[in-house]
Formats: structure tokens, C-alpha cells, sequence
């Protein structure tokens, strides 16, 4: 059975929009696309969705109470809303750099959340 | 009986009559406390009014509106030194568009006189339009001088606190729930937090003034709260507009829908008058505004309708009686200053002035030397010099950091007014006294800093900061699961 | 005290403007903001999709605002003043500042570059019916609550405007566990990127009902719900339509204003329509030596595009600060034709031309047209378009040598 799915792509601000044909619920091909990044997008969202996260952790020491985080690489969207709950408990403590490792591993998905920026200490 | 609190005189509602009343009492020997069921002063009909000290030719001649109006006007030119009060007299126009009207404001014009009120005249329509040159179809206006633009929140606040600084007590979240009495006689006040002890109340209770009336045996009359609503615009469109205070010619239920500057230079139009039975609603809707907007048109029909910054609606207190309802009750002990309505602002001090008059006259207590009528001055850091500013930073340098950039309020300012004697506890509080988040953003960029400024400076949380009423906070914490 | 250049606002503009102007000779930049650290409001834009044309890859607002300020930390021409509030800009180019420890300075440029960024409209503006409660908040508001100051704004949301920060935020509420009911749109398309309708409502669900509004907003002292309606073409809600919401917050992302307080009262001459000063190519006003780059001139979509365009007026700026001035001809520029704004609105035209960009807006959604530069009958430029939004900035380059001769009034429009 071939069908079509719509829908835009969130790799670049651009946003094409993107048709893909699936043959079985299988990935067959894509138009709509302006880059290759596109093709590669459709495709795995048709297959197996991912999603960036980005969150805050509590931060002491810095004068300011959050750190911005940011995932090193994309998760999987179903686990996205557990990965965020999971930011809400945590805690660290200024200084932090940019880069810096807040949480290894998260939910063992292989994949780190990592400072957004450098926090200097305070007073 | 425990009693939570011993008065003499308690005062039922902290609008700008409760606190006048307040500071009139606290000029004489006896302990004078003001309940105030909300978080803060000047939450109801103070809180959304037209701002404006009306000269007095309006109300019928020999009626309490017409006598405590013109009294207050006078009043209020005396105050202004005392109590640091914001106050622009700018003269008010009431404006005629045809014959008929021309008609009225001469009508208007000789019942003036015949309340006292000075200066007075009649102008022509290049008069009116040197004045305003942005206004259309004019024929004439009447011209009153002795009117103003008052800041009314704070007026409230110096009225409270002037009252605080000679022995009186202001009590805020605290709330009238009946009386005590001893044969037929008011002894003390129930609230959420007690019962105070007293020997005489006055009931400013604003749009509730009936209801605490008749708790206290007095059904002589019965309030129905008439709704105003209005549009205010951003200051830089000011000049398109009016300098000063422009009524249409009046009808029978309202002084009609005016267009005014402010104390701060922004103008507003409105109100409307549509009477309701609900005592808290004041919702804005999409056919008041329209109303308020279809009125001033026909003065201004270019209103720059992109610039408007907030709309919002006020409840005044309209007495069944057709007039205000002040002095002794036939409950002993009890006083009404009751059915405030327009122009119970600028009226407020005279309506004070009377109804202690008259308790004092049955009570006999006894003037205090040592009345202090003088309240500290503040400045505004917007309205300083650079000078000025330099100075004030020297001494405290919260004075130096901006809060809100659309007024330019500093933090040092907010902190003062948290930190006064009868100080805000809310955003709004914050707001009302120091106009941090009343400019073209309406808060946006300085609302959440200020209510963490004050957590800090109160010791709470942030999510115990409330936006103004009841339970309205700002902030919920966030859950971590 | 004197300087080549003063920039207020030490935003992505502001950064890039004061880096710019330094690169290209200026030796005393003054750059000024209200902030305790550089970044403006992306320090409250945590989530990441920033970067794409400037670095190559997809940052987050922090990070961003970071490696902006690593070109400008180290940099002993560049003086950054942080906690200080610009008071009053005079047309002599004094600037009056506030700051707790320095106190009231005043300072004079030989340029300033005005980089402060826009503002929310508030309720205010759009003339919301309904009471006035605690629970109505702009979404840039609310985005600081969450991101910068650890709160949320409330548990049950409705977000009126599908703006990109009222998408972003309807987001990052789900992931703070708030229930976000509706995203509502009186508009018949969404004012923000495809690309966040996509990956902040379709991901969680979250229904945007397009051609709706809001008409009442109920409660006593904190919203509990909002009756929302639909709208016709004039936008007006159709009565029977109604339907109500229960929620106890209300999200506006209702427009960006550019914040030109500053400069309201300077004799300067404002586009209606991106509601900033009329800059020239090189973001020069019509009042020689000042200057303004981002979202003060006309609110972007993209950050990139705010530090490409500040770091001209950064350069110019430095230019005119060290006399560098090449005299020239002024041509204006005029939308037409389902083209509603363009920026700049002005050309300032040396003898030798230099290629310009045109950042432009169009009326309504398009598609398959050609973009048409003219100066009188003379096509300048020609550019197919496969389809365009308002809500996203069409870029054209224009060749030098297609200005070279351009004497008469450009006009820019759909064909």
C-alpha cells in the first residue's frame, strides 16, 4: 500500500514543506525539500522521530537560579516530556562552562545535556 | 469577649474616603483603626475613576455632592503641599456642540454659581480651541478653572499614611463580617481575625456600603454599582489629543464620556455608565468600548485607536437616595459615608471633614495638640534633576537601577514604597504607587521582577507574591516530579 | 567623554554592531545595557535553532549570545557598560545613563548605533475584552519566568497569537508539565515559522485554531477561563461561534514593537507599518551619525539576520566616526503590490554603487511570483519567489551595478 504524509521540516528555519511516500509504512521518497538535510529529516521522522531538547537545571552560586541545557544530540520524541522531567531534579553548582556535561546519559538514551553557557561564581 | 483590637473609631474601607476619613480622625485624641478587606487601599472605586477634582457646578445646589464638591475642590489645593499630592489643575472645558448644548452649559454655568463655585465662564468656540486645538464641531465651552487631575491611588496612600503617622492604624486583609452591640448601641466590629472592640464606626465601604449597613441594622438605603469603562493611550500620541480635561455636554445619567490627561501625561477616554447587580465585575466589553470610542469621536474623530496601551473599568457606588448618604444613622454609634459616586474623589476630604465633624460633635474628643499635616517628600526619580539623581544614588544605589524603563522607576523607589508605613504588598500595590509597569508595555518587561523584588524584600516566596486581588499570584513553582 | 561609537543595547545587535564598528577602525566604542550580562533577551531564549546562517549550525539563544561576546570580550576599544539604563539620547548624540555604582553620566558619541531591540504589545493594545485578572501574560514574560527565573506563569494555558515566542513557549510549558489547551489565531494562517508549528504544537497535540480569537476572559482574581469565537474576513467574531476555554493563564504573543523610546522625540521619521526609524542602506537614519540595527528597526524572524545587518551599521557607524563619509544621492524606497515592508526604506547611492540587500515583508501568503525591483520603467531586479508569508523575511541582493545609474524613486513589489 503507498501512501503520502505531509508536513514541514524543522532542520532550518526555512521550514519546507515536505511530501513523503511511504510504500508499507516504509520510507520510499520525498519531495518538497530544499537541502539534503530535508531528505535525511523526512525520512527519519517517518521511521523513528527525534527531537533536540533543550531545558533549565537549578544553578547556585551564580547569582542567577537556572542553567540553560541543551541535548548533544537528538532523542527520541516519545521520550522527550520524561528527559524534561528529569532536568526539574537536578541541581549544580557555579562555575560551569559552556560544554560542560549536567547529566550523562540521560534515561541511558546515549545522549548528554550539556551547559548552554558559561556561569562565572558569584558573591 | 477577646477582642483581637481596641479602637475608638473604626473605619470601614480603605478607598480615599475610608483613608480621609482616617487622617481627619487622627487629628483628634482617640485611637482610629481602618479595616480594609483587600491586600491593599485603594482597590475598588478609587482604583479605576476619571482621576478627576471636578470644580462643582454639576451636582444640584444645596446637595451634598454640590456643598462636599466645592468644599473639596478647596480642600484639595490645600492638601496638595501637605501631602506631596500629584495633582495637575489644568481647568476643565465642558464642551457644546449645538444650540441645545450652548443652551446647557449656560444652565451649567448659573447652577455653578449658585454652588459657589469661582471663575467660571463662558468661552467662545476660538477660546476653546486655543486651548485644544485638536478638538471638532465646537461651539463654546464652559470653562471652570479650579478643576484638576489627581493621582488618585497615591492621594490614598498619603491620606493613610499621614493618618499612620499620627496614631492611627490601617489593617489591611482584614474584613467586616457584622457588629457587636450593647443595647441597640455599635460596641465592637467582627472580621476574619476577631472582633474589634470599638465605640463608634463609619462605613466607607464603597460599593458595599449598603451591605454593611444593613449588618449593622441601618437599611435606609441601597447601593447598585454602575460600571465605567475606559481606554487609556500611550503618552506619545498625547499632543493628537487633548492638554487638559474636555467633558461633552452632560445628560441626565452621567457627566458623559471625557477625554483627559492625566497627572502623567497620557490620555484617557471614557467613562460610560451602564448600571449591574454584580458588585465585583469589571470585565471591559467589546460594546463598552465601542460606546467610549463612538462618543469621543464626536470631539476627536481621528483617534489614533494603535496606540492604545489598556483599557479597564471602575464600579461607582450610586446611591438610592440620589445623593451621598453622610453622617449619623439612626444605629447609634454608626456613621455613613455612603453612596460615593462621582464626585466623590475630589469630595473625599470635605466628606471627611463632615462626618467627624458630626461624631466629634456627639462624642467630644478633643483636638491633639501635636497633629503632624506634613508628610516627608519623595520625589520621583523620573521627575529629579541629574543633580538630584546623583545625590539620591549616593545615599541609596538602588536609586540607580532602572526596574522599569517605559516609566523610568527605579528599584530604590519600589523598595521605599514596600517599605513604607502602609507600603504595597502586591504587584498592583507596586504599580499604584510608584507607576512601575503602568507605561506602554504595562508591565511586560518589569512586572516579574518586581514581584521578585517583593519576595525579597518581604521575606516571602515568590509564589506568595499576588497580583492584586485575593488569590492572584504571579508565579506557580515549577513541579519537579 | 567622547566616543567613536556608542551603542545602547548589548543584545545579538547591539554585540555585533560594537564588534563591527571596532573591526572596521573604530577606536573608542562605548557599548551600554541594562542587563547584568550581554545577550538581551536571548539569554531568555534557551531553546536551540539559532545560528544557522552565522555559524553553520543550530545553537541555543545562550550559546549564541556567548559566542558573540567572545568577538567582543577581549577587544580594549570596546568599553562595556552592564546594569545601566540609557535615560535620554539628544539629537547632539549625548547619552544620559543611569547605573548604581557610576550614577548618572552623560556621554557624547560621534556615532550612535541604536540597538534596543522591540518590545510585546501588551493587552492593552489589541483591546481584549473581559476583567482584568492576574494570569495574563506576554509570552516573552512568561518565557522569562520559566527560562531565567525558575517559575511557571500558571498550570492551564491558552496562548493567544501564533507569533514564534507564543509557539516556542507553548513548548516549553508542555515540558514543564503546564497543559497548554490552545494556541488561538485571529489571522487565517500562523505568524510564526512553519518549522514551530511543526515541532512546538503538532508534536504535543496542541489545537490551533486559526480565523479565532479570544472575546471574554472570565474570573475574579486570577483567569479561569476564556470564551474564544471565530472571525471573519474583517476579523470581526461571529456571533454563535463561541465556545468556551477553561484555563487559568492567558499567553499573549500578540507582536513585537520596535523599542524606540529612546528616540521618540528625536526629529527622526518612523515607518508606520515596522513601526521603526527610516534607515538607509547602511542603517543610518535620517539624522547623520545615528544609527540602528535589529529589531529597533524592524522585528526579525531570525537572529542571524539581526547580527548580519547590525554589523553594517557597525561599519558605517565606525566609518563616519573617523570622517570616512562618501557623499551621494538619496533614493527612497516604496512597497507595492503585496510587498508591505522593506527595509531600508531609503538608499543613499555613492557615486560608486555598492551592492545592497532589501529585507522585505509581503501582505499576505503568496505563491509563485516574482519579486520586481523597478526605478521608474527599469526593471533593477528580478527574482522568483516560490512562495512567501508574512511572517518570514525575503532577502534579495541587489548587484551594484544594477543601482549604478538609479537616480528616481525604487519600488519593490509582486508581479
Amino acid at each position: 500500500m503507498t501512501e503520502t504524509k505531509k508536513f514541514n521540516c524543522i532542520t532550518c528555519p526555512r521550514g519546507c514543506e515536505l511530501t513523503v511516500t511511504l510504500q508499507d509504512g516504509k520510507f520510499q521518497s520525498v519531495t518538497g525539500n530544499f537541502c539534503p538535510n530535508g531528505a535525511k529529516y523526512a525520512e527519519q521522522e517517518v521511521t523513528a522521530p527525534m527531537r533536540m531538547l533543550t531545558g533549565t537545571v537549578k544553578l547556585t552560586g551564580a547569582g542567577l537560579p537556572l542553567l540553560p541545557v541543551v541535548s548533544t544530540a537528538e532523542l527520541p520524541k516519545d521520550k522527550i516530556l520524561l528527559a524534561a522531567a528529569e532536568l526539574r531534579k537536578i541541581t549544580v553548582a557555579a562555575p560551569v562552562k559552556y560544554g560542560d556535561i549536567i547529566i550523562h546519559n540521560i534515561l541511558g538514551l546515549g545522549v548528554d545535556m550539556i551547559a548552554s553557557c558559561d556561569f562565572a561564581c558569584i558573591k | 469577649m477577646n477582642f483581637f483590637k481596641e479602637a475608638d473609631v473604626v473605619v470601614i474601607g480603605g478607598g480615599i474616603v475610608g483613608t480621609a476619613i482616617l487622617r481627619e480622625l487622627s487629628k483628634y485624641k482617640l485611637k482610629a483603626v481602618l479595616i480594609e478587606k483587600e491586600h491593599d487601599v485603594a482597590m475598588a472605586t478609587t482604583a479605576a475613576n476619571s482621576a478627576i477634582l471636578h470644580a462643582g457646578f454639576d451636582a444640584p445646589t444645596g446637595s451634598h455632592k454640590a456643598v462636599m464638591n466645592v468644599r473639596g475642590n478647596i480642600m484639595f489645593h490645600e492638601l496638595e503641599e501637605e501631602l506631596n499630592l500629584d495633582i495637575r489643575w489644568t481647568g476643565s472645558l465642558v464642551v457644546a456642540t449645538s444650540d441645545d448644548e450652548m443652551f446647557s452649559i449656560k444652565e451649567l454655568l448659573a447652577r455653578g454659581k449658585a454652588n459657589g463655585v469661582q471663575g467660571l465662564k463662558i468661552l467662545s468656540k476660538e477660546e476653546v480651541l486655543k486651548m485644544e486645538p485638536n478638538l471638532q464641531n465646537v461651539k463654546g465651552a464652559l470653562w471652570a478653572p479650579s478643576a484638576g487631575v489627581i493621582w488618585p491611588f497615591t492621594a490614598c496612600v498619603s491620606f493613610a499614611e499621614c493618618a499612620v503617622q499620627n496614631g492611627a492604624e490601617v489593617l489591611r486583609n482584614v474584613e467586616c463580617l457584622g457588629f457587636v452591640k450593647e443595647n441597640e448601641a455599635i460596641c465592637g466590629v467582627e472580621t476574619n481575625e476577631g472582633v474589634i472592640k470599638t465605640k463608634y464606626v463609619i462605613n466607607a465601604a464603597g460599593i458595599y456600603s449598603d451591605v454593611i449597613a444593613k449588618l449593622a441594622g441601618d437599611d435606609s438605603f441601597s447601593i447598585s454599582p454602575r460600571k465605567g469603562e475606559y481606554i487609556l493611550f500611550d503618552k506619545a500620541v498625547s499632543g493628537q489629543l487633548v492638554n487638559g480635561i474636555v467633558f461633552p455636554t452632560p445628560t441626565k445619567k452621567s457627566k458623559g464620556i471625557l477625554i483627559c490627561t492625566t497627572t502623567h501625561g497620557n490620555v484617557f477616554i471614557g467613562p460610560n455608565a451602564n448600571e449591574q447587580d454584580d458588585r465585583e465585575d469589571r470585565a471591559v466589553t467589546a460594546a463598552g468600548m465601542d460606546e467610549i470610542i463612538k462618543s469621543a469621536r464626536k470631539l476627536i474623530p481621528d483617534l489614533p485607536l494603535n496606540k492604545t496601551i489598556t483599557e479597564f473599568a471602575g464600579l461607582r457606588a450610586v446611591s438610592s437616595t440620589g445623593d451621598f448618604v453622610l453622617g449619623k444613622s439612626k444605629i447609634n454609634g454608626f456613621y455613613n459615608a455612603a453612596g460615593i459616586q462621582s464626585p466623590g474623589l475630589t469630595s473625599a476630604p470635605a466628606i471627611a471633614e463632615y462626618v467627624v465633624n458630626e461624631l466629634i460633635s456627639e462624642a467630644k474628643y478633643t483636638v491633639k495638640e501635636n497633629f503632624v499635616k506634613d508628610l516627608p517628600r519623595r520625589k520621583p526619580f523620573l521627575r529629579m534633576t541629574n543633580e538630584e539623581r546623583e545625590e539620591r544614588i549616593k545615599q541609596n544605589k538602588l536609586y540607580g537601577r532602572v526596574v522599569c524603563r517605559c516609566e523610568t522607576v527605579t528599584e530604590g523607589e519600589i523598595v521605599d514604597d514596600i517599605h513604607s508605613s502602609v507600603g504595597a504588598t502586591t504587584v498592583d500595590g507596586v504599580k499604584r504607587r510608584c507607576r512601575a509597569g503602568m507605561g506602554r508595555c504595562q508591565g511586560g518587561f518589569c512586572e516579574p521582577t518586581v514581584a521578585l523584588i517583593l519576595a525579597r524584600e518581604l521575606g516571602i516566596s515568590a509564589t506568595e507574591v499576588m497580583r492584586s486581588k485575593g488569590k492572584s499570584p504571579i508565579y506557580y513553582p515549577k513541579e519537579s516530579r | 567623554m567622547e566616543y567613536d561609537v556608542i551603542v545602547i543595547g548589548a543584545g545579538p545587535a547591539g554585540m555585533a554592531a560594537a564588534q563591527s564598528a571596532q573591526e572596521n577602525g573604530a577606536k573608542k566604542i562605548l557599548l551600554i545595557d541594562r542587563g547584568m550580562v550581554t545577550g538581551g533577551i536571548l539569554l531568555q531564549c534557551i531553546h536551540n535553532g539559532f545560528g544557522v546562517h552565522q555559524y553553520g549550525e543550530m545553537l541555543t539563544g545562550p550559546t549564541y549570545a556567548q559566542r558573540a561576546y567572545e568577538q567582543i570580550k577581549d577587544k580594549k576599544e570596546i568599553t562595556l557598560w552592564l546594569d545601566t539604563v540609557v535615560l535620554t539620547v539628544t539629537a547632539k548624540k549625548e547619552v544620559t545613563c543611569v547605573n548604581p555604582e557610576r550614577g548618572v553620566k552623560k556621554v557624547v558619541g560621534k556615532t550612535i548605533i541604536l540597538a534596543s531591540g522591540c518590545r510585546e504589545r501588551p493587552r492593552g493594545a489589541i483591546r481584549i475584552p473581559g476583567q482584568r485578572l492576574a494570569g495574563i501574560v506576554t509570552a516573552g514574560a512568561a518565557q522569562r519566568m520559566v527560562n531565567c527565573f525558575g517559575f511557571i506563569p500558571g498550570k492551564k494555558i491558552v496562548i493567544l497569537g501564533s507569533g514564534d515566542i507564543g509557539l516556542i513557549m507553548a513548548r516549553r510549558l508542555t515540558l514543564e508539565g503546564c497543559e497548554v489547551k490552545a494556541v488561538v489565531e485571529i489571522c487565517p494562517y500562523s505568524n510564526g515559522l512553519q518549522r514551530n508549528i511543526s515541532q512546538c504544537l503538532n508534536d504535543f497535540d496542541i489545537p490551533l485554531y486559526l480565523s479565532h480569537t479570544i472575546v471574554d476572559i472570565h474570573g475574579r482574581d486570577r483567569v479561569a477561563g476564556v470564551t474564544v469565537a471565530k472571525v471573519d474576513e474583517k476579523m470581526q467574531a461571529i456571533a454563535g461561534t463561541e465556545f468556551q476555554i477553561d484555563c487559568d493563564t492567558v499567553v499573549l504573543s500578540v507582536g513585537l514593537i520596535p523599542e524606540r523610546t529612546l528616540i521618540n522625540n528625536l526629529p527622526l521619521q518612523f515607518d508606520a507599518l515596522t513601526g521603526g526609524p527610516l534607515v538607509d542602506q547602511h542603517r543610518q537614519t535620517e539624522l547623520a551619525g545615528f544609527f540602528a540595527a535589529g529589531n529597533v528597526v524592524h522585528v526579525h524572524d531570525i537572529v542571524d539576520y539581526v547580527t548580519e545587518e547590525a554589523m553594517i551599521a557597525g561599519k558605517f557607524a565606525a566609518l563616519q566616526a573617523q570622517n570616512n563619509v562618501v557623499g551621494g544621492r538619496r533614493v527612497q524606497i516604496k512597497c507595492e503590490k503585496g510587498v508591505r515592508t522593506c527595509v531600508p526604506q531609503f538608499l543613499f547611492l555613492p557615486d560608486v554603487a555598492e551592492d545592497v540587500k532589501l529585507y522585505l515583508r509581503v501582505s499576505k501568503f503568496v505563491r509563485e511570483k516574482h519579486l520586481v525591483v523597478k526605478s521608474g520603467n527599469n526593471v533593477l531586479w528580478n527574482q522568483y519567489l516560490m512562495a512567501g508569508r508574512p511572517s518570514e523575511m525575503i532577502m534579495l541582493d541587489i548587484p551594484a551595478d544594477s543601482l549604478q545609474n538609479v537616480t528616481d524613486e525604487i519600488t519593490v513589489g509582486l508581479e
